[in-house]
Formats: C-alpha cells, sequence, structure tokens
C-alpha cells in the first residue's frame, strides 16, 4: 500500500460518511415504504407522467454503470496500461451505480414486493424481461472480472473476462437504450437511434463519475493525478461529450424535420416551460459547452477543471434525462393526427409535473447506497489506482 | 490468528455459552407440541360457514385452499373459466361472517382470523371484493364507495 | 293413411321438433355466439369487437363513462391519477368540424401493451380480449407507456368496495376489459347497453369473426376505421364515421 498510515481521525472519517450514506439510503428506503403504503399519489406521478424522478435517477445510475466500465475496457480490452490499473476501481463502481439504480427501479414499481414475480414470470417480447437477466449476469460478470484482476493468481483471465464484461455492457446498455426505441406510440422515443445515443452517453456519463470519485479518493490520499493522464482521461471526456452533443442535436433535428413531430419539438425545445430550459441552459450549456472549457481552455483545464467538468456533465446528464423521460411524457399523445383534442383524461393537454418528496428521497437513497457501496469497497480492498504515485506538491492544493 | 479459538477462552466463556445452550433447549421445551394448545396467542374463533359442507373436506382445504385459489385463477382469468367450485367469489359467498357480512375486518372473521393466527399476509382482499355481490347491491347506486 | 305412413309422419314431425328445438337456441344467440358454458375455455374462434358510429355518439352525452364506472366500481372523479377506463374525447380538426367519441381500451390483435410487459401480466385472452393478469402485475407502468391510445391507468391508491365481478386494487395497471365478466355470461358491455338506452345507439358489440353478426356485416358493408391505424395494431374496437 502506498498510502500513508492512517491516523485516527481518517478512520472517523470514514464510519461519519458510512454512517451519512447508510442513513441517506435507509431514508430512500422510508421514502419506499411511504409510497407503497399509501399509493403513488403521494408522488407527482400520474396517469400521463408514469415514470417520475425515480426513473431519472435510476438510468443516469444504470447508464453510467455500464459506462464506468469503459475505463476498466479501456485497459483490459484496447491495451491501454494506464487505464489498466484503474480497472478495478471501474468494476467497484459499476455494481455500486448499477445496485444503486436498481434500488430506486425496484422499489418504485406499484408492487415492490412482487420482485419475486418478475423473477420467475418471463415474457421475452418485453426488453424489461431481458434487463433482469442483463442486470444480474452483470454483477455476475463484473465480480468474476473484479476477481481476475485483484487476484494475481487469476490475472491471466483478466483479458477474457475484460472482453467479456464489455461485450455484456454493450448489450446492457443496448437493453437500456431499448426500453425507450420500442416504444412506437410516442414521438419522444420510437427510433433506433436511442441505442447508439444511450450507449455513448453511458460513456461519457461513465467516465465522468469516475473522474469524480478517482479525484475524491486522491485528493483524500493527499496524492496527484499524473499530468498525463490527467490530460488524457480529460480528452477523452470531452470527446464522448461532444459525441453525445452531436447525436442529441441529430435526433432533435431528425425528429423535427417530420412536420408530424414538429410540434412536439418545439414543445421540447422552444416554449413548453421547464423542458427548452432544462434542454438548452442544463444540458447544452452547463452540461456540454462549459464542461469542454473546464476540460480544453489552456487556463482552466488542469485537475480542478477536470472535476468541475465531469461534475457539470452528471448535472447536465440529470437534465437531459428529466426532460427526455419526463418531458417525452408530458407532450400528449398524437392519437389523432390533425384534430385538435380535449378530455377529461388529458387528451390534448400537456401535463404538469412537479416532482415530490418521496421521489426525491428515492433518488437520493439510490445514490446513497452507490455511494455507501464505493466508499466500504475503497476502505476494505485495494482500489486506488497504483500509477507513478507522488504526494501532491503544497502550492498546487489539490483538494 | 495466533490465538486459538474464540477470543478469551476460559471459565467465563464457557459458562455463558453452557447458558445460553441451556436457554434455546428451554424454549424448545417450551414449544412441544402438547404447549401449542395453551399457547400465548388465542386461536381464532372463526365460523364454519353457510351451508354446513365445504366443497372439499376441511383439513385438504387447511393445507391446500391457496393451491386451489392459485389455479382457479390463472384458468379464470387466462382461460375464462368460470367454474363456481374453486372460485374466491364462491368461497366469500359461504363463509361471510354472519354478523358483519365480511371475510375480513376482524380476528375472527373467516379468512382474516385464520391468517392472522398464521402470521400468513392476505394479500387477496387488497384486490377482490370481501363480501357477496349481494351485499354491495346498497351501494351498487355510488360506483367505488369506500363503506 | 295406412299405419306405416303415419307412423313415419309421426318420426318426421318429432324429428323435427327436435331438431327445432336443439337448433332454435343456437339460432336465436347465433348473433353474440352464445353457449360457452363455464368450464370451456375462451376460443379463439372468436374475436369480440366493438363498433363505434361517431355521427351519433353525442357530445353532451356521457352515458357510456358513467355506466363504465359503475359497473365496474370506478372512482366517479375524474383527475389525472383516477382510474378512466372509457373517455369521451371532444375532436376539432383543422378546419372547425367538431366530432365526440368514446375511447377506450382498442383490445389491438397485435397489443403493444402486451409486448411489453416484463411478467405476462398484460396478455391477449383466446377471444382477443386484451386484459391485465393482476396477479401477475407489478406495477412497473411500461404497458402505459406503450400504449398509443393511453388506454391504461393505474391504480394510485388503496382500493375499497371492489364489485366482486371486477376484482382491483393499489399498484396494479387496469383498463377496458370489455366487460369480460358480462360476455362470459352472455351479456354485453355496460357501455352498449347503457348507449342504447339513451337512444343513441352508437355503440355495437359483437363478434367479428362471426359473418352472421350484425357488427361483421356492419364493417364489411360500411367504411370503418382503426384509430391510429398506421400502427398496424389491428383493433377491435372499429369507429365509423370518423
Amino acid at each position: 500500500m502506498s498510502r500513508e498510515s492512517s491516523p485516527l481521525p481518517e478512520a472517523r472519517w470514514f464510519w461519519a460518511l458510512a454512517a451519512a450514506g447508510a442513513l441517506v439510503a435507509l431514508a430512500g428506503f422510508g421514502a419506499a415504504h411511504y409510497m407503497e403504503e399509501h399509493g403513488h399519489i403521494v408522488t407527482g406521478m400520474n396517469n400521463q407522467i408514469v415514470w417520475g424522478m425515480p426513473h431519472v435517477f435510476a438510468i443516469f445510475m444504470i447508464v453510467a454503470a455500464s459506462g464506468v466500465l469503459n475505463v476498466a475496457s479501456i485497459g483490459s480490452v484496447f491495451g491501454q496500461a494506464a487505464y489498466k490499473v484503474r480497472a478495478p476501481l471501474s468494476g467497484l463502481l459499476c455494481l455500486a451505480l448499477l445496485a444503486g439504480g436498481l434500488f430506486v427501479l425496484m422499489l418504485d414499481l406499484g408492487r415492490p414486493e412482487r420482485i419475486i414475480v418478475a423473477a420467475t414470470h418471463y415474457n421475452f417480447t418485453s426488453v424489461f424481461a431481458w434487463n433482469v437477466f442483463l442486470y444480474s449476469g452483470m454483477f455476475a460478470i463484473v465480480a468474476v472480472y473484479l476477481w481476475s484482476l485483484m487476484e494475481r493468481r487469476m490475472n491471466a483471465w483478466s483479458k477474457p473476462a475484460g472482453f467479456a464484461a464489455f461485450a455484456w455492457r454493450i448489450i446492457l446498455t443496448t437493453g437500456t437504450g431499448s426500453i425507450f426505441a420500442f416504444l412506437v406510440a410516442r414521438q419522444a422515443y420510437g427510433t433506433a437511434l436511442l441505442i447508439p445515443l444511450f450507449i455513448v452517453m453511458s460513456f461519457a456519463w461513465g467516465l465522468a463519475a469516475f473522474l469524480i470519485v478517482q479525484a475524491t479518493m486522491f485528493a483524500w490520499n493527499r496524492l496527484a493525478l499524473p499530468p498525463d493522464i490527467q490530460r488524457r482521461m480529460g480528452n477523452l471526456l470531452g470527446l464522448f461529450v461532444v459525441s453525445v452533443l452531436f447525436l442529441v442535436a441529430v435526433l432533435h433535428m431528425v425528429n423535427a424535420y417530420f412536420a408530424k413531430n414538429l410540434a412536439f419539438e418545439r414543445f421540447l425545445l422552444v416554449d413548453g416551460g421547464v423542458y427548452p430550459v432544462l434542454f438548452w441552459g442544463g444540458y447544452v450549456v452547463a452540461g456540454s459547452l462549459v464542461p469542454l472549457v473546464f476540460l480544453w481552455h489552456p487556463r482552466l483545464a488542469g485537475p480542478r477543471g477536470l472535476v468541475v467538468a465531469s461534475l457539470l456533465v452528471v448535472a447536465g446528464a440529470f437534465a437531459l434525462l428529466y426532460l427526455f423521460i419526463i418531458g417525452g411524457q408530458a407532450y400528449p399523445l398524437d392519437i389523432f393526427p390533425g384534430y385538435a383534442t380535449r378530455s377529461t383524461f388529458g387528451d390534448g393537454a400537456f401535463q404538469a409535473y412537479v416532482p415530490s418528496l418521496p421521489e426525491l428521497v428515492l433518488g437520493g437513497g439510490g445514490l446513497a447506497v452507490a455511494f455507501l457501496i464505493t466508499v466500504v469497497g475503497v476502505r476494505v480492498l485495494r482500489f486506488l489506482p497504483q500509477d507513478d504515485l507522488r504526494p501532491a506538491p503544497a502550492a498546487a492544493g489539490a483538494k | 490468528m495466533g490465538r486459538g479459538g474464540v477470543t478469551g477462552t476460559g471459565m467465563r466463556q464457557r459458562a455463558a455459552l453452557l447458558a445460553l445452550l441451556v436457554a434455546f433447549a428451554g424454549t424448545a421445551i417450551a414449544d412441544a407440541p402438547a404447549g401449542a394448545r395453551s399457547s400465548r396467542v388465542p386461536r381464532p374463533d372463526v365460523a364454519a360457514g353457510a351451508g354446513g359442507k365445504c366443497v372439499e373436506d376441511t383439513a385438504f382445504m387447511r393445507r391446500n385452499h391457496m393451491a386451489l385459489l392459485k389455479h382457479q385463477r390463472d384458468r379464470t382469468v387466462h382461460d375464462g373459466i368460470r367454474t363456481t367450485r374453486h372460485s374466491l367469489a364462491n368461497c366469500v359467498t359461504c363463509h361471510v361472517d354472519a354478523k358483519t357480512g365480511r371475510v375480513t375486518g376482524s380476528k375472527d372473521a373467516f379468512c382474516e382470523g385464520c391468517h392472522t393466527y398464521a402470521g400468513v399476509k392476505l394479500d387477496c382482499f387488497e384486490c377482490h371484493a370481501d363480501r357477496p355481490a349481494a351485499a354491495l347491491a346498497v351501494d351498487a347506486g355510488t360506483p367505488g364507495a369506500k363503506p | 293413411m295406412s299405419d306405416v305412413d303415419r307412423g313415419r309422419r309421426q318420426i318426421l314431425a318429432w324429428g323435427a321438433a327436435m331438431a327445432g328445438v336443439t337448433l332454435a337456441p343456437g339460432v336465436t344467440l347465433f348473433d353474440l355466439a352464445h353457449g360457452r358454458p363455464p368450464s370451456e375455455p375462451a376460443s379463439p374462434k372468436v374475436r369480440w369487437g366493438m363498433l363505434v358510429d361517431v355521427n351519433r355518439c353525442a357530445s353532451d352525452c356521457d352515458a357510456c363513462v358513467v355506466a363504465c364506472d359503475k359497473e365496474n366500481g370506478l372512482p366517479g372523479e375524474k383527475t389525472p391519477t383516477s382510474a378512466q377506463w372509457i373517455r369521451k374525447v371532444e375532436l376539432k380538426d383543422m378546419r372547425g368540424q367538431t366530432k365526440s367519441l368514446p375511447m377506450m381500451c382498442q383490445h389491438c390483435a397485435d397489443p403493444p401493451c402486451v409486448d411489453v410487459c416484463p411478467t405476462g401480466a398484460s396478455f391477449k385472452r383466446a377471444d382477443g380480449i386484451v386484459l391485465v393478469d393482476r396477479h401477475t402485475c407489478i406495477g412497473c407502468r411500461y404497458c402505459m407507456m406503450a400504449c398509443p391510445y393511453k388506454a391504461r391507468s393505474f391504480v394510485h391508491e388503496p382500493v375499497t368496495g371492489q364489485r366482486p365481478d371486477v376484482p382491483r386494487g393499489k399498484g396494479c395497471v387496469e383498463s377496458c376489459t370489455l366487460c369480460v365478466h358480462r360476455i362470459d355470461r352472455d351479456q354485453i358491455p355496460a357501455c352498449v347497453e347503457a348507449c342504447a338506452a339513451t337512444g343513441h345507439k352508437a355503440l355495437l358489440f359483437g363478434n367479428l369473426n362471426d359473418p352472421a353478426s350484425e357488427i361483421a356485416q356492419r364493417v364489411a358493408s360500411y367504411r370503418t376505421t382503426a384509430i391510429r391505424a398506421d400502427l398496424r395494431l389491428d383493433p377491435g374496437v372499429r369507429y365509423q364515421g370518423l
């Protein structure tokens, strides 16, 4: 271990952080229990917005989980040594984020006590049924992969395990994107482009999540990230952010080209209230352009810039998912093209949605579960990337 | 670990272990079959139900009613087979409490009473009506009335 | 007439009478493909369908909605979270012409909700009725996302006072069952009955697979459409005059 000998205050910090994470996770459980007792009437969801804030959190975590494993894949599959030492941490974060995302997803069900039914009854035309296998298989494969990386005798297996993990995670993200791609009925979804979009989003968000955790760990241990690695990872994040921006632009541009979708695109991007604000301000500017500045501007780039960019990318991800999932439902279904419609069931009307406290606490609980697994994992096992480490220079103040 | 076995082997730890074993044995003896008759939880006093005779005999029903209902529900919902012998609605019609007209709602109600005693969650009546159709005729004018 | 002839005539007469008695119920109830005993499963030879005559549907009438609420024990209030299995939709086209029609689960032959249900709770019965098996529904609401007609409702609150024929509860998704509990008793859906009672007679129910049924004949003779026909879902509910 190249870490300095741990003085007592650090142990206290660990227990404090673990306790805080456990408390928030417990609160998430409590929120889910409250929702189950009283029904979803206590949330902001209704018969028009059927998937709300919990799904924004869950989809972010699941997409980021598959993407964070990319760091390991670049090492094991593409042979980049600098990434290979980061593979174990990447695997841990994959498990943690996936657990957090599934925590939220399963507890938001109308009948969470029927998880067993979901595990025993399968309709294989449904992507959700496939996802049960993909997600549980992911846990197993990443666990084996981690074992092959961290157990010296199994190191020879790390390459095939890495390949398997890479392939599985691409299929998993395809499955997540397919959830929406298969919805033929809705203008917001129902396009095959969503699958590559989700895959590229996973690259960006997973790497951002990894960089945040890595920077925290390095700061905790008063170490500095070697500048060349920082630059490479920064460039990679920038490349991913640009790719996502490109695919999002293509998606909306092509969608808006069709006259039948123009009104919907205008709602989302121009006059839909909170949604255009989230798109342009939240995702495009704060979530894509500003991070690029922090990654590539000669004065702003650096270890701090990398963390700021990563945090902004994550914030932009939440904004994008909010308008993708909720904005896509807020716009009424086009059941009678060419007619203006009105009914007691919200036909032809935009549906307002306000996230409720139980939903936010449940989502936060999922993040806390991921946090708790990460904190305990890095404390117990050797996940710190073992570069050619040197202590942080006093002047730089890398915190 | 250099030291063998449980940390701090000695007279005190062995005595504690022995006391624990005796306590477990004591509870096991206390839960012997004869003791269950006069156990702390009073057995529910459920009425036998109308008609005098169930569609199957009591011992069989006690063990298998859940399997019967489970198979019947799949046949009814998926195939549209609506034979009444094992249908839940038919059970409810006979087994309602004479006073309350329901199979739930008290610790002596037919379904709820035994389920509470056995500690098995009764999920059916979250969705199914716990009283026969005739009893709802009063509420027929007000849809979804909460009694 | 000889005794033999008289005997023959008697046999023929009895035979005809017997045949008539046997066949008559079938002939008179042929319209609804009756006679399925409770122990017999639903048959794919039958395809239940509904025909909505939009020209006869009145804008200020919601008898079908009221009847559905009453029959199925649904709450009367219409809020974003209340279950609405059927609704009246007011249409106004770009040139200003207005129409009114009821909208409910279209009971597609190729239902997207059935495709996406992870547990198979959303299913199509052999006779074409699309239902939710609430024993298996986990409340994920994926079918609600998939339905092109926004036909499904999620139960947001605990339910009490259910109709014994229509079990429904918190946490599951539900939609128009075409009054399957009535159909299996050889009755017609409550909305169809109520519409007929008002005199509008905009709704017609029957077996689309039976060429002698009124609905099959109307669908064969007049121009009817499926809503969102471009999705090629082949719904069992068709609209005339749209």
